[in-house]
């Protein structure tokens, strides 16, 4: 019964939760005032440990509170409840896509998506310097800009994409070297 | 089979590395998928995009099952779905069960600073490869540039527009403008054959 409890609560989040993982937020606070599964704490923690593993907050969460409420299985089931209606709405659009790829107004579309998708991507990048390069809080206390720029940081951004420009490496590999910078250079 | 397998170790493989969101996964579907596999495109990857940005859940989640059916069926989708999920459903309940203060331990912030410095240098990368395949004209580069300013400062508007409008709204511009061009073109098109017609009779 808790398993179906569980699937059904994620689904739904799952269902609603429109434009990526934060997405999420409103919905599982929701839930935590009904159902107790977990605490708005909780899901604060869950913020912090998804931005430093790989997997969405959505998908964080659901393996999590399904793992508090009823042990291992119960985190598998939650997890697929929240991915449940995603993977179906994209197999019927999947499906629908390949029939109208050619379709004026399917190019009409994309033809305002795609400058749109890449802004997205940007904003996402931007979010991203803001706390990669940048340290706003401690310049907002002192207005000092020696405390604004991570320079650290910064010299290992610039050698990155110099890095990923000449080097014709995996992504994984810089992903790998920059967490052994950041440990080892205490960033 | 084969296929199905390969998919889901591919998947299981970008589950593991895939920090930073939905976005930083481009780079690294590029490099598997386009690549190494020549599974898909890097236009369809960024059409992919476009699509998993305003349908409901994870973007990265989304964009995996829209590959793997597109390899190789209801399956494929399925079993990209699952190798996409594998490895963090394991790190969290690793997580959930042993290790309560993990996001505070020094070594973890200190490596998660270097990693999203990468994420940071892997997320411009991409756009400055999609951006000669999407904004192509005038009318794109404003939409980019109306696209960003909404999505970057919404917070400074009475009430931030959610994500899902702007793409929505991005998509009804493109099919008005295309449409708009289409007319123009076969205005255009069709003053050109009735001169070309003019010069014959004479």
């Amino acid at each position: 019964m808790i398993f179906l409890q569980l699937i059904l609560q994620f689904f739904k989040t799952g269902l609603f939760s429109v434009g990526g993982g934060l997405a999420t937020l409103p919905f599982l606070y929701e839930m935590s005032d009904l159902t107790g599964w977990f605490s708005h704490a909780d899901i604060a923690d869950m913020i912090a440990v998804s931005e430093s593993t790989p997997g969405a907050i959505g998908i964080n969460m659901a393996t999590y509170a399904g793992f508090k409420t009823a042990g291992v299985a119960g985190g598998i089931m939650a997890t697929i409840g929240l991915a449940a209606p995603s993977v179906i709405i994209i197999l019927i659009i999947a499906k629908f896509l390949e029939k109208f790829r050619k379709n004026r107004l399917v190019e009409g579309a994309f033809y305002g998506l795609r400058p749109a998708s890449i802004a997205m991507i940007t904003v996402a990048g931007v979010n991203v310097a803001k706390v990669a390069l940048v340290d706003l809080p401690a310049f907002a206390a002192t207005g000092s800009f020696s405390a604004l720029f991570l320079w650290k940081n910064i010299i290992l951004g610039v050698l990155l994409f110099i890095g990923t420009r000449k080097l014709k490496w995996s992504p994984i590999i810089f992903i790998i070297i920059s967490a052994a910078v950041g440990i080892i250079f205490q960033l | 089979m084969h296929t199905i397998g390969e998919m889901y170790l591919t998947f299981l493989k970008l589950g593991v590395v895939n920090f930073g969101g939905g976005y930083a996964m481009l780079p690294l579907l590029e490099r598997e998928l386009v690549d190494k596999r020549h599974w898909t495109t890097m236009e369809d990857l960024r059409d992919y995009f476009s699509i998993g940005q305003c349908t409901p859940g994870v973007i990265a989640l989304n964009v995996s099952t829209f590959i793997g059916q597109k390899k190789a069926g209801v399956a494929g989708a399925l079993a990209a779905g699952a190798g996409f999920l594998t490895c963090p459903i394991i790190i969290i309940l690793i997580i959930a069960a042993f290790l309560t203060n993990f996001a505070n331990y020094p070594v973890v912030q200190h490596a998660f600073a270097g990693i999203r410095v990468c994420v940071c240098v892997l997320i411009v990368q991409a756009v400055l490869r999609l951006w000669k395949s999407s904004v192509v004209d005038g009318f794109t580069l404003a939409l980019y540039l109306v696209i960003f300013a909404l999505h970057a400062f919404g917070g400074f508007l009475p009430a931030k527009i959610p994500a899902v409008i702007l793409v929505l709204c991005a998509g009804a511009a493109g099919i008005i403008m295309a449409t708009v061009k289409n007319k123009k073109n076969a205005a255009k098109a069709g003053a050109e054959t009735a001169d070309a017609g003019k010069e014959e009779t004479k």
